[in-house]
């Protein structure tokens, strides 16, 4: 069918050349940005490729400690959001019944409202004259403001965790509604306690759902850069804030993209191996 | 059934989450109407005096315009394209599909900082000035995944002997859809274009490196972070911008949900 062949081309080529110009090109462009020695020069104009950058940033342990600790600071928020959203996303597949759904929309507000707003609110709250400060000293507990809540890692972690806590929970739920009630009343009938029945089937039955949630989370905030700047100040910075400070202050970019490369790549590896723990078809099910 | 009993502790910890959830958001609206600069306590009055200011604000207005148009705009853009993926996806056998949808949804994996300095160096080797034209440029590119999600999951929903019965009596292929499949996808395009906006709207990680002179909102209020007297009006009008997203979204599943 010529018409259907024909139809076919229209489909295809705008989406094609639009993400082709304005994400595989870019992306191209920053890979052979990162092996310029420097940033004289055209843009476009040819170069010799060096490693340069790559060397001086494999000589450089801090990089690297940087990127550990993102890795780590990723790793510590995707474990707890996954372990405080796992009870709520429980309530809401057993417990909550006909109301569900509104519980649920309840648990999404916070998730759809502005990121940025919703950060910069937890600034008003850990700042020197913020309002746990305030509030404590009104309450005579202290004297001085306690400067340690924010501009440090721990503070972007908190942070993190309360952003990610609705968006997690949702695959949790997605797994939990799926497990089949009759298994319940099998393991009840065989004379499992609620507790032996939750860890022996409720528990393994939604580990794909867990999985998912984990690597949801775990996979974006490695590259996280916003909230850092908000409430990490200097000394929470994380990977992601130095690649920004090459694109702007020191106005670096050849290792800045070169930092960025290394970004993707473990990007990417940490997909592919999410991707052989959870099954991703089922998830877009 | 054992499951329904004792829910107590389980509630308790929902609406105690809940509630913390809560916390910051109303910390923003107590903000917006507190009568002092700084967000301390005890509150020394309460006022509407922010939101009076903000309309005399020519330039926190005008960001709010920008974020409005940038997200129209290439939300229009990331749902056709998104449409034209999913057809792709749900009506067409091809031997590059896998690698169409690898390439279209791979904009939800790539780091956003990452993609934000890859199309900061494009604009700069094309010589293009950075706009709210690069800024929505951008925002296509990380939409169209919600987009294609949301069509392909309407398209698997229905039938396909239904466009089939349109060509059996007569009408060619582009027809069938335009007059079949395009009406039955609608709502799902106004629930993609809706999804695409939010996003767009509420961007700030690419936002802050593509955009020149004219800021979104999320840019501006970045930029007026330090300037402590003018943060109560932006506040203000981030908490109207809020009950106009949440509005969206609202409209959005309802829309999702109505089919």
């Amino acid at each position: 069918m010529l018409d259907r062949r024909a139809t076919f081309w229209v489909l295809y080529l705008p989406p094609l050349l639009w993400l082709g110009a304005f994400f595989v090109v870019p992306l191209i462009l920053m890979a052979a940005f990162s092996f310029r020695a420097d940033m004289r020069g055209e843009v476009l104009q040819w170069w010799t490729p060096t490693l340069k950058q790559y060397a001086g940033l494999f000589a450089a342990g801090s990089y690297w400690r940087l990127l550990g600790i993102s890795a780590f600071m990723a790793l510590i928020v995707a474990l707890i959001s996954t372990a405080l959203a796992y009870p709520i996303a429980y309530f809401l597949a057993f417990r909550a019944g006909r109301r569900a759904g509104f519980y649920l929309v309840l648990l999404l507000v916070p998730f759809w409202t502005s990121y940025l707003l919703r950060v910069m609110a937890w600034k008003f709250m850990l700042g020197s004259n913020g309002v746990i400060n305030s509030f404590l000293m009104y309450t005579g507990l202290i004297h001085e403001p306690l400067t340690a809540l924010l501009y440090n890692r721990n503070a972007v972690v908190l942070t993190l965790i309360y952003v990610w806590i609705p968006f997690v929970a949702l695959p949790i739920f997605a797994a939990l509604q799926r497990i089949d009630l009759a298994l319940f009343e099998a393991a009840a009938d065989l004379g499992a306690t609620p507790f032996r029945r939750f860890w022996r089937v409720t528990f393994p039955l939604s580990l794909p759902g867990v999985f998912a949630a984990f690597f949801m989370v775990f996979i974006p905030t490695v590259g996280e850069y916003v909230t850092p700047l908000l409430v990490g100040g200097s000394r929470g910075s994380m990977y992601g804030n130095i690649v920004q400070d090459f694109f702007t202050k020191a106005a670096n970019w050849p290792l800045g993209s070169a930092l960025s490369m290394i970004m993707l790549i473990a990007t990417l590896a940490l997909v592919a191996l999410a991707v052989r723990i959870v099954d991703l078809r089922r998830l877009i099910e | 059934m054992s499951t329904r009993r004792a829910p107590s502790r389980l509630t308790g910890y929902y609406f105690g989450l809940i509630a913390l959830l809560y916390l910051p958001i109303a910390i923003l609206f107590v903000f917006s109407i507190n009568a002092n600069t700084t967000l301390s306590f005890p509150l020394r009055g309460l006022t509407l005096g922010w939101y009076k200011n903000l309309l005399e604000s020519g330039a926190v207005l005008r960001a709010a315009r920008n974020s409005l148009v940038v997200a129209a705009g290439s939300s229009a853009v990331a749902t056709a394209l998104g449409t034209m993926v999913a057809l792709l996806i749900a009506r067409y056998q091809f031997r590059a599909k896998r690698l169409l949808v690898a390439l279209a949804v791979l904009p939800l994996i790539v780091p956003f900082v990452v993609l934000a300095v890859a199309l900061l160096i494009l604009f700069s080797a094309l010589h293009v000035d950075r706009s709210l034209w690069t800024i929505g440029i951008g925002h296509t590119v990380v939409a169209l995944p919600y987009t294609l999600l949301i069509v392909v999951a309407r398209l698997a929903g229905f039938d396909p002997n239904l466009e089939e019965a349109a060509m059996d009596l007569g009408a060619n292929y582009p027809t069938t859809l335009r007059r079949i499949v395009l009406p039955i996808i609608a709502p799902a395009m106004v629930s993609a274009w809706l999804t695409a906006f939010t996003v767009s709207f509420d961007e700030f990680a690419l936002a802050l490196f593509l955009a020149g002179t004219e800021p979104t909102f999320p840019v501006y209020l970045f930029s007026q972070l330090r300037f402590a007297n003018r943060l109560p009006i932006m506040i203000a009008l981030a908490v109207l911008l809020m009950i106009g997203t949440l509005t969206l979204v609202f409209i959005a599943e309802r829309v999702r949900r109505v089919e």
